[in-house]
């Protein structure tokens, strides 16, 4: 399978903190890739270094065959990643509509009205509320909207992370839906990471286990759905 | 009345230029939370660069009043952006991230360093220039005392009102002012979707130093005489309206403008102009103690 995107030995800090530790992972293009891991191991950091903020200390992040780990944020962003970023991040006093084109910054602009339509078949309820500002939205709708956002600049990888956080179940099945949906129909790359391990390994056709800045554990999501270790940290109790 | 009208009509001719400074102060602090105090400094800059222009072109024959006012206009909208500019990238780029203090106390040097650049340049001594636009119109009588509206000051409300409409809808419809305002809201996020963040705040520079140019040049016209000083009140006052109004708030700094500029205005006209700088920060202060996040700032109300 053709590789879209590999991290080869990624050390980042946060001031004297050490948070990812020689991170070594890739993601093929068409896959759901799923990481899961406890709060603080390091998932966060992953995907904001991926995209350049905080950047890698040593290490090498490559996508589509160019090396990223020294280029800015925005230009990366421009080569084709989106990232859903941890708590959403919506722009608060800006309407949802302006908040899905600010997700188009970088795409070209004779989509716009296609893409918009695809966002609001995927999730409806953006579409009626378009005038409302983002700061006013329920968490399950900012979780869309922040999805919908990142959909916009046509991205051939999409980075979530942890979409289920702090939503209703109802609305979790929703959007696992709408990533196997983008993943399957739109041949977006996804790259997950969850604290909810079993619909983020039911979803994903590969996983990886993060403890303390490093990936401990990797297979396929059926392989670590059922392995003892990762039920008893993950699966069992707690969730 | 007839007084009174006197005194608004100087209050609003005032309160535009304020207004304009007071943009340039907003627009920074709501995109990177710093008061760039050499902001003043650059609308002295432009004001020099007027007087500067009005000569060059009055030697090379263009005489035309209108001719001559827009290309000024134009020369000085251009050159003070570049120092708009400059100053970002040399003084305050290099910051980022630093703590507040520092950009701080870098503002107030950079503010010191232009003003000694200008002296050394021009002089200290005051500039004067003659009046370029003269004549008015009456527009009411009470007994002797005769109430005219001087063509300058038409000039002046209609270019602030032009320049406010046009800048109003930069922000609100085009994809810069999109862009500014995801600046102002999350600055992380914003590079997450791609906006080149310090093109943006560049441009930010860019935008407010050629409204203090536009303002400067007003200030040229009306007051006839310049000198390396006059970005120091002129900025404070401004800095001032746009803290009443709300700082980070466009409308704000426009509202707080004119605010300012009735305030004086009036204390002059009917108290003791010595103390017309008191009164206006005196209300500053008052609006503080009863609203603190200006008339029209309002405090962050998210929903997580």
């Amino acid at each position: 399978m053709q590789q879209m995107l590999t991290v080869s030995g990624v050390h980042t800090f946060y001031g004297n903190i050490e948070a990812l530790r020689g991170v070594d992972l890739e993601v093929h293009a068409g896959e759901i890739v799923s990481l899961i891991g406890a709060n603080g191991a390091g998932k966060s950091t992953l995907l904001m270094t991926i995209c350049g903020d905080p950047g890698a200390a040593r290490g090498q992040v490559v996508f589509d065959g160019t090396d990223i780990t020294k280029a800015r944020t925005h230009d990366i962003i421009c080569s084709g990643i989106a990232q859903s970023p941890e708590g959403r991040r919506i722009f608060p006093r800006m309407t949802i509509m302006e908040n899905l084109q600010m997700g188009a910054t970088t795409a070209d602009p004779k989509f716009f009205a296609e893409d918009l339509e695809k966002v609001f078949s995927l999730f409806p309820i953006l579409e009626q509320r378009q005038g409302q500002r983002g700061g006013t939205l329920s968490g399950g709708e900012q979780q869309m909207l922040a999805i919908g956002r990142a959909l916009m600049s046509r991205p051939r990888l999409l980075l979530l992370d942890e979409p289920s956080l702090g939503l209703a179940p109802m609305v979790v099945k929703q959007i696992f839906n709408v990533i196997k949906e983008i993943n399957a129909e739109e041949k977006v790359t996804v790259f997950l990471v969850e604290q909810n391990a079993f619909h983020a390994l039911r979803l994903a056709h590969r996983g990886y286990v993060m403890i303390n800045g490093k990936i401990t554990l990797t297979g396929t999501g059926q392989e670590l759905l059922a392995n003892p270790e990762v039920r008893a940290a993950y699966l069992e109790g707690g969730h | 009345m007839a007084y009174f009208v006197e005194q608004l009509i100087n209050g609003l001719t005032l309160g535009a230029i304020y207004g304009l400074i007071a943009i340039g102060y907003t627009m920074v602090y709501g995109i990177i939370g710093m008061i760039n105090f050499a902001h003043g400094e650059i609308f002295m800059i432009g004001s020099f660069i007027c007087l500067l222009s009005l000569m060059v072109l009055g030697l090379l024959g263009i005489t035309w009043v209108p001719l001559a006012l827009l290309l000024t206009l134009i020369i000085a909208m251009i050159l003070t952006s570049m120092y708009g500019w400059t100053l970002e990238r040399i003084a305050y780029r290099p910051l980022r991230g630093s703590p507040r203090l520092a950009a701080l106390i870098t503002a107030i040097g950079m503010s010191i360093f232009l003003q000694n650049y200008v002296q050394i340049l021009q002089g200290a001594r005051v500039r004067p220039m003659q009046p370029l636009i003269s004549g008015g119109f009456e527009i009411m009588q009470s007994g002797d005392y005769i109430v005219s509206l001087s063509y300058l000051r038409l000039f002046i409300w209609v270019l602030t009102l032009v320049l406010m409409v046009a800048f109003t809808l930069i922000i609100t419809r085009t994809a810069l002012g999109r862009a500014q305002r995801a600046c102002e809201q999350d600055r992380g996020m914003a590079a997450l979707i791609g906006i080149n963040v310090d093109k943006t705040i560049s441009l930010t520079f860019v935008m407010g130093a050629a409204l203090a140019s536009v303002a400067g040049m007003m200030f040229l016209l009306s007051y006839g005489v310049i000198d390396f000083f006059i970005g120091f009140l002129a900025g404070i006052k401004a800095f001032t309206a746009a803290v009443l109004g709300g700082i980070g708030s466009l409308p704000g700094a426009m509202l707080g403008g004119l605010l300012i500029g009735l305030i004086e205005a009036f204390w002059s006209g009917y108290f003791t102009v010595e103390y017309k700088d008191v009164a206006a920060f005196a209300i500053l202060v008052l609006v503080l103690i009863f609203r603190p996040t200006g008339l029209l700032g309002k405090p962050d109300i998210e929903k997580v």
